[in-house]
């Protein structure tokens, strides 16, 4: 489903991604994990166009989105993205914000997402965004992300910020999208959420990616039960598992 | 686009700043009014309360907009929409509000004192001016925070550039006229004021409310300027002064990496 | 008013001789019965006091000369075509009277000062109501004695100085009394030279390419409610004495030679009751003794008055200054006048005692007036807000300022249209 073949970028003298090679498969989910300053956002930021790498290409479905050849933006209709931070303009309501996304992407108004009754957000969606609480922005935020059907989902440490209950609530429907055929990409430090939700995983160290595979492979390779141990053996150095390909 | 713009421009409408900046020329017009004496110096001190003003804010206004607005920006960005699109839908969702704040607050104590009689045009020409000036500053502070990521020095920057264009640019003039007042230094004065928008701004008003001065040098070049196209060369370039930054601004935009 | 006593002594003169007045009747056909067909005829027949009515048409003819005591009169505004080559009448006679004529069509000259009427030589003649179309000189009166001129049009077609002529032209003339005129479109609109005790009143004299008002050793001569507007250089008196200017209306003389009104080598001076406005320079003073100027409003000039160092004994009182970019100008620090009572708009003082009168004094002459008088191309830096600190520094700092141009009192409101202008 996406493809990242010699993917690098630096900002000014600092190499930031060093030849990311990684391919996601299609209805699966991603995790990709690494320390702080591995290139984890940068990546995710080269697939969502907000950056634009100095060399290497990225796939979506065959086509290509980023480097040599990349055109236009309207495969990001196919997107759907959930970043960190649930920043919006203060003085617009949630109705409005939906309705302003439903603009942009020349979406039919198709009816409320499942997703307002379930994190309980229509009482919410009429008051100005400055207004909410940080966990309620970040219900919208799920909300705008998966609100088109998107093929491609793609999480920034979703439940950062949610209670327990809607971090269910959100996990459940993320896992019932891949079920229809979604393709997810996640970052999370909660490494239980990730061993709840990820098919594969992607290690990324120093702007490179250091094992790319399903978890269970991971597991098996590290000798570990639990994906926690398996990450700490990974950052420790230990040399990389032969890196199965994803299927 | 038109769309993103109105979401955007209704974002910026109900913040309380715009109408506290509606309010300050609000009140600031009509004390003139009621106080400022007779007709034209209303104008002039509105005049002058613009020139210093209008700059300020639209520098501040626009550094922290833009600085406020990146994460969501970043969240459009990922949106199937251009950048272009999405730079006219920011530039324009602020400086239209903001410019629209300034002729409202500045305006309406006139419609309802009553405009001085035979200052119409003028009036009009500094609420041109003003709105004009208002999409210059805002270009440049989104030009300044393009290109610096860090807020505080962004926020600097913009503060320093009002400093220089409004406060300190027309006193290094004065000084260059004072050390070489022996020259022949009507070309490269006219072209100093053109070259400022807060001056080029001053010289629409000076064309109303000191025409006969103007005139009444001798040198060739001001008698042609002033006499003949000033006004129309003084408001071209003003324009110019809003579509260079904002299409610098849209490039930078362009080629930003978030 | 005064010619009139001078006629009917002509026209008594004139009946004495044998018959009362006749009515000579001219008409482009000569239909009616004696009419005749052309003006020089009639003139030619006609005895003093006769009364000559020319009949509505165009008449192209050479030069009438009126060399006796004749009253013209047009009826149905009958047009004299000059063809653009000649004169049209020349007045040598005292008591002429020549009224509701059109003159039109003299072309231009650059060799001799042609104009439409010619009056040489000659007292107590009354040209009313005439039209002046493209006539070079209009009216030109050389050596005559209490004439009127009243009331009549002139529209020149004035495009290069060389080339053109004056609308009411005087010289060496006295008592001539010139009112209710309307000029535009002249090199001057109205031009006196060596003319003693005239009057020039309620003219209008606008958008002509030099002086809408002109006059050189015009002595004991008075110059009340006209309008000059819009003309290439405003209006200029030089070389006179004792010339009283009250109650006129000098506008738009814009330009780097343009001045409301340009005093220069003046005597006595009484300028009272005037408005400039939208002038360059609205009041230039060059050269003048005993100036008083009371009374007048200078509004939104680029200069209101400029003083050269060269008057002597100026006297501002009671004026009021609004609006304008530079209220006082000198071209020198110790340039001396009189200012009391004058209301500024730049004023920034208080009324304690609140008699009506500021209770610090005002220095009407700006700092940045003196850079711009050094470095001319600074006045673009007018109302900047550097130039807002000067002036903010010198109202903490009065010894910036030159000293010698003070109102120790000025007024706290506008007082020049307060009280009626002095007496005559």
């Amino acid at each position: 489903m996406l493809e990242i073949s010699g993917l690098t970028k630096s900002f000014g003298r600092l190499p930031v991604l060093r030849g990311v090679d990684l391919t996601v498969g299609r209805g699966r989910v991603t995790a990709v994990l690494g320390p702080n300053g591995a290139g984890k956002s940068t990546l995710i930021k080269a697939v969502l166009g907000l950056t634009r790498p100095d060399a290497g290409t990225i796939r979506l479905g065959g086509v290509p989105i980023a480097g040599p050849g990349a055109a236009g933006h309207a495969h990001r209709a196919r997107i759907g993205y959930m970043p960190q931070l649930a920043a919006f303009p203060a003085h617009l309501t949630g109705a409005e914000l939906i309705a302003m996304l439903r603009d942009l992407r020349g979406a039919p108004a198709a009816g409320d997402d499942p997703l307002v009754e379930a994190l309980a957000l229509a009482p919410h969606l009429g008051k100005p965004l400055g207004t909410l609480s940080g966990g309620t922005r970040q219900k919208v935020n799920a909300v705008l992300a998966l609100l088109f059907r998107p093929d491609l989902l793609i999480l920034d440490e979703p439940t950062a910020g949610l209670d327990p209950v809607s971090s269910g609530v959100l996990k459940d429907r993320v896992l019932a999208e891949r079920a229809a055929g979604c393709t997810v990409v996640v970052t999370s430090h909660v490494l239980s959420e990730v061993e709840e939700l990820a098919d594969d995983v992607a290690f990324l160290v120093d702007g490179r990616v250091r094992y790319a595979g399903p978890v269970e492979a991971l597991l098996r390779e590290t000798r570990q039960t639990r994906l926690e141990r398996a990450v700490a053996q990974l950052m420790r150095g230990a040399p990389a598992p032969a890196a199965e390909a994803a299927a | 686009m038109t769309r993103l713009l109105g979401y955007q421009v209704r974002n910026v409408l109900r913040s309380r700043w715009l109408a506290a900046y509606a309010l300050f020329f609000l009140l600031v017009t009509d004390a003139l009014l009621r106080f400022g004496g007779d007709d034209g110096k209303v104008l002039l001190g509105l005049g002058n309360v613009t020139l210093l003003v209008v700059p300020l804010v639209g520098l501040v206004f626009g550094t922290t907009a833009l600085y406020e607005a990146r994460p969501f920006t970043e969240l459009l960005l990922a949106q199937p929409v251009g950048r272009g699109q999405l730079f006219a839908a920011l530039y324009g969702g602020l400086a239209l509000p903001t410019a629209a704040a300034y002729v409202l607050g500045a305006g309406l104590p006139f419609a309802l004192h009553g405009v001085p009689s035979g200052h119409g045009a003028s009036l009009l020409v500094l609420l041109g001016a003003g709105a004009l000036l208002t999409g210059v500053f805002v270009a440049l502070a989104f030009l300044v925070a393009l290109r610096t990521d860090d807020r505080a020095r962004g926020l600097g920057a913009a503060v320093g550039l009002w400093l220089a264009l409004a406060l300190l640019y027309d006193g290094g003039v004065l000084l260059l006229l004072a050390v070489f007042g022996d020259h022949a230094l009507e070309r490269p004065l006219l072209a100093a004021m053109l070259a400022n928008p807060v001056d080029l701004a001053r010289v629409l008003l000076l064309l109303r409310f000191d025409g006969a001065a103007l005139l009444g040098y001798t040198g060739a070049v001001f008698a042609r300027f002033f006499g003949g196209p000033g006004a129309l060369v003084a408001a071209a370039l003003l324009l110019a002064w809003v579509a260079v930054p904002a299409a610098f601004g849209a490039r930078a935009f362009r080629r930003k990496d978030f | 008013m005064r010619a009139e006593p001078l006629v009917a002594a002509l026209l008594l003169a004139a009946a004495g001789g044998a018959q009362a007045p006749a009515t000579i009747v001219v008409s482009p056909d000569g239909a009616a019965p004696g009419a005749v067909r052309t003006l020089g005829t009639a003139v030619r027949r006609a005895r003093a006091g006769d009364r000559v009515v020319v009949r509505a048409g165009t008449y192209r003819e050479p030069t009438v000369v009126v060399d006796r005591p004749l009253t013209i009169v047009g009826e149905g505004r009958p047009t004299l075509d000059g063809e653009a080559r000649r004169e049209l009448l020349h007045v040598t006679a005292s008591g002429v009277t020549v009224r509701g004529l059109r003159f039109a069509n003299l072309g231009r000259s650059y060799s001799e000062d042609r104009a439409a009427l010619r009056v040489t030589a000659a007292g107590g003649c009354v040209i009313a109501d005439n039209d002046f179309d493209d006539t070079f000189y209009g009216v030109y009166l050389a050596d005559v004695d209490g004439c009127r001129v009243e009331g009549n049009r002139f529209a020149g077609r004035a495009s290069s100085e060389a080339a053109s002529g004056n609308g009411i032209h005087l010289w060496s003339s006295r008592g001539v009394t010139v009112a209710g005129n309307r000029v535009a479109g002249h090199r001057d609109g109205i031009y006196l030279e060596f003319a003693r005790d005239c009057r020039v009143e309620r003219n209008a004299s606008e958008g002509n390419l030099r002086y809408g008002l002109h006059f050189m050793y015009s002595d004991s001569s008075r110059y009340v409610g006209n309008v000059f507007r819009r003309n290439g250089a405003g209006v200029a008196v030089m070389y006179t004495r004792a010339v009283e200017v009250r109650g006129n209306r000098f506008e738009d003389g814009r330009g780097p030679a343009a001045y409301g009104l340009l005093l220069k080598e003046i005597g006595d001076p009484v300028v009272t009751g005037n408005v400039f406005a939208r002038n360059t320079v609205g009041l230039m003073v060059d050269g003048a003794t005993r100036l008083v100027a009371a009374r007048n409003r200078f509004a939104a000039n680029g200069w209101a008055v400029q003083l050269q160092a060269n008057a002597q004994d100026a006297r501002f009182l009671a004026n009021d200054f609004a609006g304008n970019s530079f209220d006082v100008a000198t071209n020198a620090r110790d340039a001396a006048a009189t200012f009391a009572g004058n209301y500024f708009d730049a004023y920034r003082g208080y009324d304690l005692d609140r008699d009506g009168r500021g209770d610090v004094p005002h220095r009407p002459v700006r700092l940045f007036a003196l850079l711009a008088a050094r470095h001319e191309p600074a006045v673009v830096l007018q109302r900047s807000f550097f130039v807002g600190l000067l002036d903010a520094s010198e109202r903490l700092l009065p010894t910036l300022t030159p000293d010698a141009v003070v109102d120790a009192r000025p007024a706290m409101r506008p007082v020049a249209a307060r009280a009626p202008s002095p007496a005559p």
